[in-house]
């Protein structure tokens, strides 16, 4: 049998060169006269490692990483195509520890499979959901996600059968299913790697929600920083059409359903629903006041399901295996599984998919390994840029929709980003509110407006000038923004500017100010 | 040249293309921005007028979105994200660096019309910062030296 190298295409492994691996690897086998099959797939999410190769064995796929173009040709000559010995030999990659640890429903085929192969994606139980699906009724499709626990995994956590019934209930010929995937929360990056390594999932997941809601056409929005991604979706998309999986007569049944592409142009705001389907619609993506839910008045004002790509993902093994295995992850309220991405200042950086409930320093400092920088950890933001900077004492907050909001902190779309003790907490909090002013679409006075006078005023206790007073006025223009917001972009900046006021008090004070002067003066 | 120079024959070919599906703003922008590199002016009005909207209807779309641009960027286009993961990872510094050693600011193209920086707020990278994109390309666990290394190899 042909050996098979696998090499990530995934944009963050080709961001460290993976591209040019597989390259030196084509090279170096021609030069040889060696035979090798050269897959490229999505990313396993073990960043620190890539570019990861990984290679057929009879006791499963061994790995290698991080591979350079000048480790290429030591490595063949040890005999990769084996799994031989070498110095970049992780062993079987299945026994990699921070794998190991997880459970991966969502991820179960990201990295493993050429993401555009529908064999591949059917012999690892792709469109199983979906050929299930095809036999039930509408309601209990909905059901059986309702069931499962299923909560929205953009952020908000609001319960997808719910959402999928309202729609369903609204009157109207037209209905569309709409794919947030404007992952624009920094730290974030799951929809990106299911997108690029897994896509006939999230098609899988559309086309379920379609059949479910009465729906026949679906949207993709996708941001313009994802180049990638647009083209993966994009391809699976032709693949799809071609092996009757969109279009007309979905797999023999009497279903229609088909899915486009649209592409965002920068804008972070476009990730709030509303927003999105003004962008969508050609306008400026200005938010909508709520009611009407998308749900009764969305796209083109026709009842609207938006999900983001891990909600929809997460659907086709519901379908599959059944509401209660789904259901049988997970603590509380908080049901299934979460990709949580692992990012900034950390050792080992990646995506790590598992049941809801393990803790906040579980994640840092045991799974991540604490930071990269070798320095000790500081702060935690959890959720994104509106999501709230934890301190080490709250290391214990388990890792659900609850515990975090009742430490009035978000989840959000699950990306955890480590600072080590470098950072300065009110350049931080600065940076929030000068991030608002950027990305604010300017409907609501309080974020508009608010967003600059806050990012002042800080400035002005960076300078040491009265940061008692200043700091009470932070806080009380963060009630006005809190209150006075349609969106969360501007209910939720509070959320990072006064978690940095409250957890860390000694940034924010006269003698920081002296401190930061001090080291300006030293480094000049 | 990476783009085509205006022509309005051209400009109205591309609109035509993508005019017929709902919501077509945001495709025509995007397909004009890839032919000409910009939003040409002149190309505003024809816009407005395919999809019968006012010239300032379409001008406050083009200006809401931070990908559109009025201007031709240089040669190529170098993309530093500037928010927290790579923040964490000391991205603040590497881009007053990388703006020293091109002698520009954000937003700025170089004097040799070879490079424009343009900030980016998260580009899913968060796992190997300080991150970047080159002509569209991901570049990761970024230093100067790579910075640098990575502009030379594409011109």
């Amino acid at each position: 049998m042909t050996p098979k190298l696998y090499i990530p295409r995934d944009s963050a492994a080709v961001a460290v060169g993976a591209e040019d691996v597989a390259e030196a690897f084509a090279r170096a086998l021609a030069h040889r006269d060696a035979t090798a099959t050269i897959v490229r797939t999505g990313s396993r999410g073990l960043y620190w490692l890539e570019p990861l190769v990984e290679v057929d064995t009879p006791d499963g796929r061994v790995a290698y990483g991080p591979v350079t173009i000048e480790d290429v040709n030591g490595l063949l000559s040890a005999g990769i195509l084996e799994g031989r010995p070498h110095s970049l030999r992780l062993g079987l990659t299945e026994q990699i520890p921070f794998l190991e640890r997880q459970n991966r429903l969502v991820f179960a085929r990201c990295g493993i499979t050429d993401p555009f192969s529908v064999q591949e994606y059917c012999a690892l139980g792709g469109f199983e959901g979906l050929a299930l699906s095809l036999s039930k009724s509408r309601e209990a499709i909905i059901q059986q996600v309702s069931d499962s626990g299923l909560r929205g995994r953009g952020g908000a956590g609001f319960p997808t059968g719910l959402k999928w019934r309202t729609v369903l209930k609204a009157p109207g010929e037209r209905k569309f299913i709409v794919c947030n995937a404007d992952e624009g929360d920094s730290g974030t990056f799951a929809d990106r790697m299911i997108m690029e390594g897994d896509p006939f999932l999230l098609l899988e997941g559309m086309i379920i929600a379609g059949i479910a809601v009465g729906a026949r056409k679906g949207y993709i929005y996708i941001r313009s920083e994802y180049p990638a991604a647009i083209a993966a979706m994009n391809a699976a998309i032709a693949v799809a059409r071609k092996e009757r999986y969109l279009g007309a007569e979905i797999m023999q049944s009497g279903y229609t359903f088909d899915v486009e592409v649209r592409v965002g142009a920068g804008a972070y705001v476009c990730g709030e629903e509303t927003s999105l389907l003004e962008s969508l619609e050609g306008k400026r993506g200005m938010v909508r006041a709520k009611p009407p839910l998308p749900a009764h008045h969305g796209l083109f004002d026709a009842p609207t399901v938006v999900n983001n790509v891990l909600t929809f993902a997460s659907v086709p093994i519901i379908l599959a295996k059944g509401a209660n295995y789904y259901r049988d992850f997970g603590t509380g309220r908080s049901r299934g599984t979460m990709p949580i991405q692992l990012a900034g200042n950390i050792k080992y950086g990646g995506l790590f998919e598992a049941g809801f409930g393990v803790t906040l320093g579980e994640l840092v400092a045991d799974i991540g390994g604490g930071t990269a920088s070798g320095r000790p950890v500081r702060a935690v933001q959890v959720g994104g840029p509106l999501g709230a900077y934890f301190p080490k004492s709250l290391f214990d907050t388990q890792f659900d929709y609850e515990a975090f909001s009742a430490r009035e902190g978000l989840i959000g779309h699950g990306g955890v980003v480590v600072f080590d003790d470098t950072v300065d907490m009110l350049e931080q909090a600065r940076f929030a509110m000068e991030f608002c002013a950027i990305e604010s679409c300017g409907k609501c006075t309080p974020c508009r407006i608010g967003s600059t006078r806050g990012k002042e005023v800080l400035e002005r206790m960076r300078r040491g000038d009265n940061c008692e007073q200043n700091g009470r006025l932070v806080e009380d223009l963060c009630e006005t923004l809190k209150y006075g917001s349609l969106c969360a972009l501007g209910s939720f900046t509070p959320y990072p500017v006064l978690s940095a006021l409250k957890f860390f008090p000694e940034d924010f004070n006269a003698d920081a100010a002296r401190r930061r002067d001090r080291k300006e003066a030293l480094s000049c | 040249m990476r783009f085509e120079n205006w022509n309005e024959e051209r400009c109205n070919e591309v609109i035509v293309r993508h005019a017929s599906q709902e919501g077509a703003a945001l495709p025509i922008l995007h397909a004009l921005q890839q032919t000409f590199g910009y939003i040409p002016e002149a190309a505003i009005s024809m816009v407005a007028k395919v999809l019968n909207l006012t010239r300032a209807d379409v001008y406050g779309i083009v200006t809401f979105y931070h990908d559109f641009r009025l201007e031709l960027p240089g040669q190529h286009e170098l993309r530093l994200c500037r928010s927290e993961a790579c923040q964490a990872m000391g991205a603040a510094s590497l881009a007053e660096k990388v703006c020293s050693a091109l002698k520009i600011d954000w937003n700025e193209t170089s004097a040799d019309r070879s490079v424009s920086l343009f900030p980016v707020y998260c580009l899913g990278l968060c796992a190997t910062a300080p991150a970047g994109m080159l002509d569209g390309k991901p570049m990761g666990r970024l230093n100067l030296a790579r910075v640098v290394r990575l502009l030379g190899r594409e011109s």
